[in-house]
C-alpha cells in the first residue's frame, strides 16, 4: 500500500473540520476524492503534509508513519503536495519556481528534470524566464504541477487541478496526469468534477461534511447514482 | 563648490554602514517578518569586538582580517539568539517580536559596559587608508573612498547572492510564501536561520568598519536603528535596492542638513520621509503588504462593560488607594504619584494598541511633549499650575496629530518604526536645540502652586486624574466610536466598506491617545519640577509597552496593574542593581516568551480552568503554521 491514512482527525482552533478520515491508495494508482465545495478535501491533503497543526490520526506512507513528522520530511519523504491555491511564487521566474522544488533522485520514484517537465508541459518551455505573476492561470496550474514533480515524488496530492481553467488546458491536463501515472506516479486528485474524475481515476472516495461517506471503483460508483447524487453536485 | 563635493563625498561614505545594517535588517524581515530591534545592537557587537581585535592582531592582515572574524563571531551570535528566543516567538504578534528584541538589545547595552567599560574607544586607522586626498583644497579622508566603493560592492555581491544562487531563490521564495517553501520540502528551520545569520552579519560589518572613523561607544546601537528604521521605511521594507538607495538618500540629507539646519539637522530627514510617506506608504521600493492580523494579544475576546460586582471592587481599590497618605511616609507619596502618573500613561498606550490595534513604539513623545508644555507655559508664560495643567497636555495633543497623520497612513510594523522614528526626532530637537529647550540640562525649577504643592496633595491630585482618565477612556471603548475603532482594528477592509473612515477615526484614536500621555507628563513635570529629554526617549516609550505587556494586552485593568507592578520593581531595581538594563531586559524576553498574557491574562486563565478544565496549551508554541484562511 503506497499511502494509507486511518482515523484523521482535523481541526481550526474550535471548529472539527476532519472526522475519522480513513482511505487508501494502492502503489501506481489514481484515486479521485470526491465532494463539494468545503467537504473537506482541502483540508485533508493539507493535514497529510502537516499544514494543519491540530491533526490526530495515523499516515502511513510506504509504510512509515509520517503523521508526527514535520511538513518539508513529509514531503522528502517523497509525498509531493499540489495545493489548490497553485501558490506560485510569482516574483521568480519558471526557472526558479522549478528550482525551489527540486530535491533529490529517489530510487522508487520516476525522476524529473527540466526538459522533461517542458515536454509534459510545452508551454512552460516558452516562457522559462517569465515570472510566475505574468501567468494565466492554466499556465500557473501547470508551473505548480511541475514544481511538485521537481520533488520526485512516488505520490502526488493534486488539490483540484481543472478548478477555473478552460475545456482545452483541462484536457492538456488530463494528458498530463495520465502520462504522471503511466511514468509510475500514484497520485490522490481531489475533483467537485465527476467527469474529470473519471478520465483518469481507478477508484473514488466521497467527502462530505468531514466524513468519507463511500469508496469504491469508479464502476461501483457508477452504479450508485443514489449516493452520487446526494453528494455530488453535477 | 568643493566643499560641496567634499560634503556629498562624506554622506556617501556614511551611506555604506548605513546601507548594510538596513539591508541586513531588510532580509531578516522579508523571510522571518520580524522587525529586529535587536539590530543595531550586533551593528554594536561588530564594532566592538572589532575594536578589540584589530588592537590585538597586528599588520594590515590583523586588521582586516578583524573586521572579517568580527562580522562572523557576531553572526554567531546571531544564530544562537535565532535558535534559542526568535524561534519561539515566529508565530507571536508583531508587538511581541519588537519587545523580545528590544529586551535583547537592552541586555547588549549593559554587557558591552561590563565587558568594555563606559568610555568610548577609539579604534585603529585602516592600513593603506591613513591618509587623505586632497580635493582643491578639501581633504577627503581616503577610508571614505573606500567605503564609497564598498557600498556598490556589496549590493552586487547581494545581488548575486540571491539571483544566482539555490539559497537566494529560496529566500526570495520563502519571503513571498514560507509554508509553500515548505511543502516542496525546504527545511524552514534552517532557511530562517541561515538568512538571519546573514543579515546579522551585515549588521556586525557595517558596525566594524565604522571604528576607524568613528568611537565605539555603548549607545551606538540605538542611533543607528533609528536611522535605519527611517532608511527602511523610506527605501520599502524587504528591498535590498530600497535600502541602498534610501542609505544614500538619509546620509546625504543629514550631510547638507548639518548646513542647512545646523542645531536641528534631523528635520530634513523628517520631512523627506514624511513626503515618501504620503505618496508612496509601503516605501520607494517596497511593496504594499497583505492586510495582515492587526490583533495586539494573542486572542481577544470581545469586550464586556464591568459587572456590578467589578465595578464596587474597582471603586474598593480606588478607595483604599486614596488612603495611603493617612499611613504612609512623604517618600512613599511621591512613589505612589510617580505610579499614578504611569497608569496614565500605561491606560493610554493601551487605549492605542488594544482598543485601536496600533501598537506605537514612541508613545513617550507625547508624555515628554506635555511635560514640555507645562515647562514652556510655567517658566516662559509665567502661568499658574491650574492653567498650566489645562493647556500643557495641549502640546502632547498637537504633537500627536502631526505625527499620527502620517503614523496611520500604516499600519503593523512599519507603524511601530515609524512611531519610535518620530519620538526620537522629537527627542532630537529636545536635545538640540539647547536655546528653548535647554538641551540636555532640561527645564528646571517647576514647582506645584501651593494647593497641590504638599505630598498628599499631589498624590490625590494624581489618584484622582488616573482614576478619571481611566474610567473615560474605558467608557470610550463602549460608545460608538469605539465601536467604530475595534471595526476598523479588527478589518480594516470591511469597517470602511459600511462606511467607516478607517485613517480619520484611527487619527482621533491616536490624538486621544497623545492628550492623555501629555496630561501624564504634565503631573510628571510637576512632580519631579523638571523636564528633560529623556522624558520622551525609546526607553520611556518601551516602559510604557512593557507595563501594557505585563498587566495584560487584553484588558484595562492589565494596563493599570502593569503599571502599578512594574514602575514599583523598577523604582525598587534600580535601587538595588547598576545592571538595571541587563535584568529589564532578560525580564522583558521573559515575559514575551513564557507569559505572554501577562498578569491579569494568567488570572483570567486561570479562574477559566477552574471553572471548566479545558486545556489551553501554552498558546505561543502550540500556534500552527497556517497560512491565512
Amino acid at each position: 500500500m503506497k499511502l494509507k491514512v486511518e482515523g484523521l482527525n482535523s481541526h481550526y482552533g474550535p471548529a472539527h473540520i476532519l472526522f475519522d478520515i480513513g482511505f487508501e491508495v494502492g502503489e501506481g494508482e489514481v484515486v479521485a476524492l470526491l465532494g463539494r465545495n468545503g467537504a473537506g478535501k482541502s483540508t485533508t491533503f493539507r493535514s497529510i503534509v502537516g499544514l494543519v497543526a491540530q491533526r490526530t490520526g495515523r499516515i502511513m506512507f510506504e509504510g512509515k508513519d509520517v503523521s508526527v513528522r514535520p511538513t518539508h520530511e513529509i514531503v522528502r519523504e517523497g509525498l509531493g503536495y499540489v495545493p489548490e491555491e497553485r501558490r506560485i511564487f510569482t516574483d521568480l521566474t519558471v526557472e526558479e519556481n522549478l528550482e525551489v522544488g527540486r530535491q533529490p533522485k529517489r530510487p522508487n520514484a520516476p525522476h524529473w528534470t527540466r526538459e522533461k517537465l517542458f515536454a509534459l508541459f510545452p508551454n512552460l518551455g516558452e516562457m522559462k524566464n517569465r515570472s510566475g505573476g505574468r501567468m494565466s492561470g492554466g499556465e500557473q496550474q501547470m508551473l505548480t504541477i511541475a514544481r511538485t514533480l521537481m520533488g520526485n515524488p512516488s505520490l502526488v496530492l493534486l488539490d483540484e487541478p481543472s478548478e477555473g481553467l478552460s475545456p482545452k488546458i483541462v484536457e492538456q491536463m488530463v494528458d498530463a496526469i495520465l502520462t504522471m501515472k503511466k511514468e509510475g506516479v500514484s497520485i490522490v486528485v481531489s475533483e467537485q468534477n465527476l467527469h474529470f474524475a473519471r478520465l483518469i481515476s481507478d477508484r473514488a472516495y466521497i467527502i462530505e461534511r468531514g466524513r468519507i461517506c463511500f469508496g469504491g471503483t469508479m464502476a461501483e460508483l457508477d452504479a450508485r447514482p443514489d449516493i452520487r447524487d446526494a453528494h455530488l453536485s453535477l | 563648490m568643493a566643499f560641496y563635493v567634499a560634503q556629498f563625498l562624506t554622506g556617501l561614505a556614511s551611506a555604506a554602514s548605513l546601507f548594510l545594517v538596513a539591508s541586513g535588517l531588510s532580509i531578516i524581515f522579508g523571510v522571518t517578518r520580524i522587525v529586529n530591534f535587536a539590530h543595531g545592537a550586533f551593528y554594536m557587537i561588530g564594532a566592538y569586538i572589532a575594536f578589540t581585535l584589530t588592537e590585538r592582531l597586528s599588520g594590515a592582515f590583523g586588521f582586516w582580517g578583524g573586521i572579517v572574524l568580527a562580522a562572523l563571531a557576531v553572526a554567531m551570535i546571531g544564530i544562537i539568539v535565532e535558535m534559542v528566543l526568535l524561534r519561539r516567538i515566529y508565530h507571536a504578534p508583531e508587538l511581541f517580536q519588537l519587545l523580545a528584541t528590544f529586551g535583547l538589545t537592552l541586555m547588549v547595552e549593559d554587557l558591552v559596559v561590563l565587558i568594555w567599560g563606559p568610555d568610548d574607544l577609539v579604534g585603529r586607522r585602516a592600513p593603506g587608508f591613513k591618509g587623505a586626498i586632497d580635493f582643491f583644497g578639501q581633504n577627503i579622508p581616503s577610508y571614505d573612498l573606500f567605503l564609497i566603493v564598498l557600498g556598490p560592492v556589496v549590493l552586487g555581491i547581494l545581488w548575486l547572492l540571491f539571483q544566482r544562487t539555490r539559497w537566494g531563490v529560496l529566500v526570495r521564495a520563502a519571503t513571498q510564501d514560507r509554508d509553500m517553501v515548505a511543502a516542496l520540502g525546504v527545511n524552514q528551520k534552517w532557511l530562517f536561520t541561515s538568512v538571519f545569520a546573514v543579515g546579522v552579519f551585515l549588521a556586525a560589518l557595517g558596525g566594524a568598519l565604522q571604528i576607524p572613523r568613528d568611537a565605539v561607544h555603548h549607545a551606538m546601537d540605538l542611533r543607528i536603528i533609528v536611522e535605519v528604521f527611517v532608511v527602511v521605511v523610506i527605501g520599502g521594507l524587504g528591498s535590498i535596492v530600497g535600502a541602498f538607495v534610501a542609505a544614500v538618500l538619509v546620509s546625504e540629507l543629514n550631510a547638507f542638513g548639518i548646513l542647512i539646519f545646523p542645531k536641528i539637522s534631523i528635520i530634513l530627514v523628517f520631512l523627506v520621509m514624511a513626503v515618501v510617506l504620503i505618496v508612496r506608504p509601503w516605501g520607494l521600493f517596497g511593496r504594499p503588504e497583505a492586510a495582515a492580523r492587526k490583533t495586539p494579544g494573542l486572542t481577544v475576546n470581545p469586550w464586556r462593560p464591568l459587572t456590578p460586582n467589578e465595578r464596587l471592587a474597582a471603586l474598593a481599590a480606588l478607595v483604599i488607594a486614596a488612603t495611603l497618605p493617612l499611613f504612609a511616609g512623604n517618600y512613599a507619596l511621591t512613589v505612589g504619584s510617580e505610579i499614578a502618573i504611569f497608569v496614565i500613561f500605561a491606560v493610554s498606550l493601551h487605549f492605542l494598541m488594544s482598543v485601536g490595534g496600533l501598537a506605537s513604539f514612541g508613545h513617550a513623545a507625547y508624555f515628554g511633549l506635555g511635560a514640555y508644555g507645562i515647562a514652556f507655559l510655567a517658566k516662559m508664560a509665567g502661568l499658574p499650575m491650574i492653567v498650566c495643567l489645562l493647556l500643557g497636555p495641549l502640546l502632547g495633543c498637537l504633537g500627536a496629530a502631526v505625527f499620527g497623520f502620517f503614523a496611520v497612513q500604516l499600519s503593523g510594523v512599519y507603524f511601530a518604526m515609524l512611531t519610535l522614528a518620530f519620538a526620537q526626532i522629537v527627542w532630537s530637537i529636545a536635545f538640540q536645540w539647547v536655546d528653548v529647550t535647554g538641551g540636555d540640562n532640561g527645564i528646571l525649577g517647576l514647582w506645584p502652586s501651593s494647593w497641590a504643592a504638599s505630598p498628599p496633595h499631589f498624590y490625590w491630585l494624581a489618584l484622582g486624574v488616573a482614576a478619571l482618565v481611566t474610567i473615560a477612556l474605558r467608557a470610550m471603548v463602549f460608545s460608538p466610536f469605539g465601536y467604530a475603532l475595534r471595526a476598523t482594528r479588527d478589518s480594516t477592509l470591511r469597517s470602511e466598506a459600511i462606511g467607516i473612515d478607517a485613517k480619520r477615526i484611527r487619527w482621533t484614536a491616536f490624538v486621544i491617545a497623545g492628550t492623555t500621555a501629555g496630561i501624564g507628563g504634565a503631573l510628571f513635570a510637576y512632580l519631579k519640577g523638571s523636564v528633560f529629554p529623556d522624558n520622551l526617549g525609546i526607553s520611556l516609550s518601551v516602559d510604557a509597552l512593557v507595563m501594557v505587556l505585563l498587566g495584560g494586552v487584553e484588558t484595562v485593568s492589565g494596563a493599570v496593574i502593569g503599571a502599578i507592578v512594574y514602575k514599583a520593581l523598577n523604582i525598587w531595581l534600580i535601587s538595588q542593581t547598576d545592571l538595571s538594563k541587563l535584568v529589564l531586559g532578560g525580564f522583558i524576553m521573559l515575559i514575551v516568551v513564557v507569559f505572554p498574557k501577562g498578569i491579569v491574562g494568567m488570572l483570567e486563565m486561570l479562574a477559566q480552568r477552574r471553572k471548566k478544565a479545558s486545556p489551553p496549551a501554552s498558546p505561543l508554541l502550540a500556534k500552527p503554521i497556517e497560512s491565512a484562511e
